[in-house]
């Protein structure tokens, strides 16, 4: 196996263990959020786990990403190609954009979802706009998946 | 340290749904006797279900307990929460040198849930053994309990200790992360400075008294406070008008009541942007300040209801509500 395989397995891994990191970090706080709204007023258990599942989509993100990679590298037909340096650098750095915008949007979007379960807590016939703030966040993370993918497959293997 | 209070601030946001708000304040003044009011707050769930008693002490015990017992549900760790008791450990410091002096122990008069109950504080000074008492309190105990003995003052020894929860408040509040914590202890100690003030102005007390009963550290001078104090409530009102307290002396202008009623509010103004914090315990002692100002306000509706008073003279005193 070439350095360029290499590099290119670790732009893959780095998309999903980053984005997968952000995920899990904005689901735990949202979770923690959810579950006191939910032992006071149980009725809102719907609400809050949508808005618990907000920040979950960057982790998705970073397994399509890395998915579509290990694609193209041939790791999933049990044939990976011997890519070069230069080419492995390439898959890294079209995977880098998915990897870190996952971690900071999933963080802050989790957070985000914390603030706007307190709005579904007080007022939950405001789910709709209290949706909203937390959504606006998950643009950033749908840019950098849309440039990781297309960087990927524009990666000449 | 932040994300440790997510769970604990989102219950509180789902709790504050059922604080008295001003509408619910005025429901309870439109209740026009005592009986009606309890009725009322039992049906808004306030009291034990297994105690029908209709003394409101009990009921108003219950809530304080309800609100405390909720918080140790949520954490752990109560120290941070400390802040919000000195005021009352001072307290039974007071009550257990009286006490201890007097030779007898009236139990109801301590508070109860403080780290040294108040039956243990009157054997500590009983024995005189003050390294049993935090350290904060050591020293103050010891000379309240001497000036007590000495000179049998009752007020002297309150002004010592009063002083020195002050000073514990002020202290506390330097050491605390959380910034609504320090903000409370500085309005804390600024209006039981503007309240001693205002109190020594009207009975004329010495330069003396005042200089042992007022804590500097927070935003007055202690000098700058003795010398308006000293040349009349007049000169109170115009140095608080000075120093941007405009509410403080326009309440008193008005009323005693007014201005008691104005030193609460202040509180409730520090504490209200903790409304829309997410994260962190400040949330938590807000919601803890904003009970036991509703636990307050209900108290003064009972008993201008019991004792017959005016409507106007029961709103007058009602305090502004955290919701």
């Amino acid at each position: 196996m070439t350095m360029g395989t290499v590099y290119a397995l670790l732009g893959a891994a780095l998309a999903v263990i980053l984005s997968g990191m952000g995920s899990a970090y904005g689901v735990g706080i949202a979770g923690q959020a959810a579950s006191g709204v939910v032992s006071e007023d149980p009725s809102k258990f719907a609400k809050v786990l949508i808005m618990q599942l907000l920040p979950g989509t960057q982790g998705i993100y970073g397994l399509l990403v890395g998915f579509i990679a290990l694609s193209k590298i041939g790791v999933l037909n049990g044939e990976p190609a011997q890519l070069s340096t230069s080419t492995g650098l390439l898959f890294l750095a079209a995977c880098l954009p998915i990897a870190i915008v996952g971690l900071v949007s999933g963080r802050n979007q989790g957070k985000t979802s914390v603030s706007a379960i307190g709005i579904v807590a007080k007022k939950p016939d405001q789910f709709g706009k209290a949706m909203l703030f937390p959504a606006m966040v998950e643009t950033y993370a749908i840019l950098a998946l849309l440039v990781s993918i297309l960087a990927v497959q524009g990666v000449p293997v | 340290m932040a994300d440790n209070y997510i769970y604990a601030v989102a219950r509180i946001r789902s709790l504050e749904m059922s604080l008295f708000s001003k509408s619910t304040i005025e429901q309870l003044l439109s209740e026009k006797t005592y009986e009606d009011c309890l009725r009322f707050l039992k049906d808004h769930g306030w009291g034990n279900s297994d105690n029908d008693s209709e003394d409101a002490s009990y009921m108003l015990l219950a809530e304080n307990k309800k609100t405390w017992d909720t918080i140790k549900e949520m954490t752990s760790d109560m120290e941070p929460f400390r802040v919000l008791t000195i005021p009352d450990e001072y307290h039974n410091l007071k009550a257990a040198i009286k006490t201890a002096v007097k030779g007898e122990i009236e139990a109801a008069i301590f508070f109860e849930g403080t780290v040294i109950s108040g039956e243990k504080m009157v054997d500590i000074v009983r024995r005189n053994a003050y390294e049993e008492l935090p350290e904060s309190m050591r020293e103050c105990a010891k000379e309240a309990y001497e000036g007590f003995v000495h000179t049998g003052d009752g007020q002297l020894c309150d002004i010592v200790i009063d002083k020195a929860a002050l000073e514990a408040i002020l202290d506390a509040g330097e050491k605390a992360e959380e910034e609504l914590i320090k903000d409370y202890a500085k309005t804390y100690v600024d209006v039981a400075n503007i309240r001693t003030t205002v109190r020594c102005a009207k009975t004329g007390k010495s330069a003396d008294f005042m200089r042992r009963a007022l804590v500097a550290g927070a935003t007055f001078e202690v000098e700058k406070l003795v010398s308006a104090a000293l040349a009349g409530v007049e000169d109170v009102i115009r140095y608080l008008s000075e120093s941007g307290y405009t509410d403080a002396a326009e309440s008193l202008k008005k009323s005693s009541s007014a201005f008691e009623c104005w030193c609460d509010n202040m509180i409730i103004e520090t504490i209200k942007p903790q409304k829309y914090n997410s994260f962190t315990i400040g949330a938590l002692i807000a919601y803890i300040l904003a009970r036991l100002n509703e636990i307050k306000t209900v108290r003064i509706v009972l008993s201008g209801r019991q004792n017959g008073l005016e409507e106007a003279a029961i709103r007058e005193r009602v305090r502004e509500m955290y919701v």
